[in-house]
């Protein structure tokens, strides 16, 4: 019963937060600030984590493949699907729950124990406009996280692959280009903006319903990651099954 | 003037406020007092439309609350200023820009102008200089004065104030019921402070409602309260050490 109290109230909060807008030149405002804060402010996370992490399902696919039948190319083939498919799109967005969900939920967690949610409402600003809005307008430049995430992945296991001497550089390049679907790309980014909707209003649930003081706050951003994460792993299943199967 | 008549609010089917009956009045300091769980700060809330009362009538200047429209609603909350127990200071904002917000929000007024309504508040709370600091960089009694000035800049007809004095030591809080007494009278407002400190009573307690258990126990004014021989009254007034010393001096005649 709970779940189903906690499902409907986030649905409840979805419609409120699209009611009432605040006035336009402070919303401008408080979107370019949450731009810097989610999206600008998780590049240099995201680059690093890519860049290696690509470097490494590089590294992984060429020491395992030891049949000489097997194509090198197959190491660029595997980084790309693996990098564009999943990587990119679904780890980076668990990675983005742990660091712009809790940052979402403890800010809002924070404003809410100060009465500053109180103070909004009681002079009579729609809260839920105010706080969450620009979250979600913001994170609609989180798709550009993910294709430079593609990207600094593909570089990296370009790097680990030729620079280790795994793969000479054209029949890498030759591997990137092999069968490739430009719907997996569209399928990358159709879930990317689902999960960009998820990153910022799930997390923002668990802070503004959240009760008690500062140590509830902290409770409620390890709740939030897991929800969130559990969120995005369920739509993922569903959006592949459904557009990839 | 608010009224409030036969109010009653309950939280999951405990019955929290039960029949209130008091009228707030204008250009005076009107105090809530009452232990801590007598009902003080959900009767406010109620006032603020921040709770839904069960049953009973709340009237802004005679027209009850339950029927203004959306619209009314909306312009009624841009006359009410509200002081925070703990300031509710947008921490992410410096002074000016926490004062500026109301007028950010429901005028438009060009930047200039707004400013220097600002800097005219910040002066009347004695904070001019201190425009550029965070919420952070200042102490808690600063915090306090930032808030009464955010509260009064949209120029409000009703001010509410959720323990504005607590946590400040006696001096800072003397200055801060004063201050609130002052702007009431000069900008002629409704204002209602929730406390539970008898200094301010003392200091500013002009029309008092006094809560017990959810019942309004006693009204009237700083005058009247440290005469009656309501025992309800009694026990919560002299239930600091210097008051009761106070008492037991006047009853000797000293």
């Amino acid at each position: 019963m709970n779940y189903l109290h906690s499902i409907g109230e986030y649905f409840l909060m979805l419609k409120g937060t699209f009611r009432r807008m605040t006035k336009t030149s402070v919303l401008r405002s408080l979107i370019f600030k949450e731009i810097d804060d989610l999206i600008v402010g998780s590049m240099g996370i995201v680059s690093f984590l890519s860049f290696f992490i690509g470097a490494v399902v590089a590294l992984q696919t060429a020491l395992n493949l030891n049949n000489p039948l097997i194509p090198k190319s197959l190491v660029a083939y595997a980084a790309r699907q693996s990098i564009i498919l999943e990587f990119a799109p679904t780890f980076i967005s668990i990675i983005m729950a742990g660091k712009v969900g809790s940052y979402i939920t403890s800010s809002i967690g924070s404003m809410n124990v100060t009465e500053q949610i109180d103070a909004l409402e009681v002079m009579g600003i729609n809260s839920l406009n105010y706080l969450i809005f620009p979250k979600i307008i913001a994170m609609l430049f989180y798709p550009f996280v993910i294709a430079i995430s593609m990207f600094l992945g593909i570089l990296g296991a370009y790097t680990a692959a030729v620079m280790g001497g795994f793969v000479p550089p054209d029949i890498f390049v030759q591997g990137l280009q092999e069968d490739f679907i430009p719907f997996h790309l569209v399928y990358a980014f159709i879930k990317t903006f689902l999960f960009a909707f998820i990153l910022a209003t799930v997390p923002a649930y668990h802070g503004y319903y959240m009760k008690g003081g500062a140590l509830e706050v902290g409770e409620a951003s390890t709740t939030s990651f897991v929800w969130t994460s559990v969120v995005i792993i369920i739509t993922n299943y569903a959006v592949t099954q459904l557009l990839l199967s | 003037m608010i009224e409030v008549e036969n109010l009653h609010k309950a939280f999951d089917g405990e019955e929290v406020l039960k029949g209130i009956d008091f009228t707030f009045e204008k250009s005076k300091t009107n105090l809530i007092i009452g232990q801590s769980g007598s009902g003080k700060s959900v009767l406010l809330k109620c006032m603020l439309g921040l709770f839904t009362p069960e049953k009973g009538v709340i009237k802004y200047d005679g027209k009850p609350y339950s029927r203004f429209t959306e619209d009314e609603r909306k312009d009624l909350s841009k006359e009410i200023g509200m002081v925070f127990q703990g300031g509710a200071l947008f921490d992410s904002m410096t002074v000016e820009e926490n004062v500026m917000f109301p007028l950010k929000m429901f005028t438009k007024k060009q930047h200039k102008e707004n400013k220097k309504r600002v800097k005219e508040v910040l002066k009347r709370v004695n904070l001019d200089g201190n425009e550029k600091k965070m919420p952070s960089e200042i102490s808690g009694g600063m915090q306090k004065r930032v808030s009464i000035a955010r509260a009064i800049v949209n120029r409000p007809k009703y001010l509410f104030c959720d323990e504005p004095n607590s946590g400040l030591d006696p001096k800072t809080a003397t200055v801060i019921d004063n201050l609130i007494q002052e702007i009431t009278h000069e900008y002629d407002i409704t204002t209602i402070i929730i406390t539970h400190d008898m200094n301010s009573v003392l200091e500013i307690g002009e029309n008092i409602a006094f809560l017990k258990d959810g019942v309004l126990a006693w009204k009237g004014d700083k005058s009247q309260i440290f005469k009656t021989d309501d025992e309800t009254v009694t026990d919560f007034v002299y239930s600091s050490n210097l008051f009761q010393k106070v008492r037991e001096a006047q009853q000797k005649g000293l």
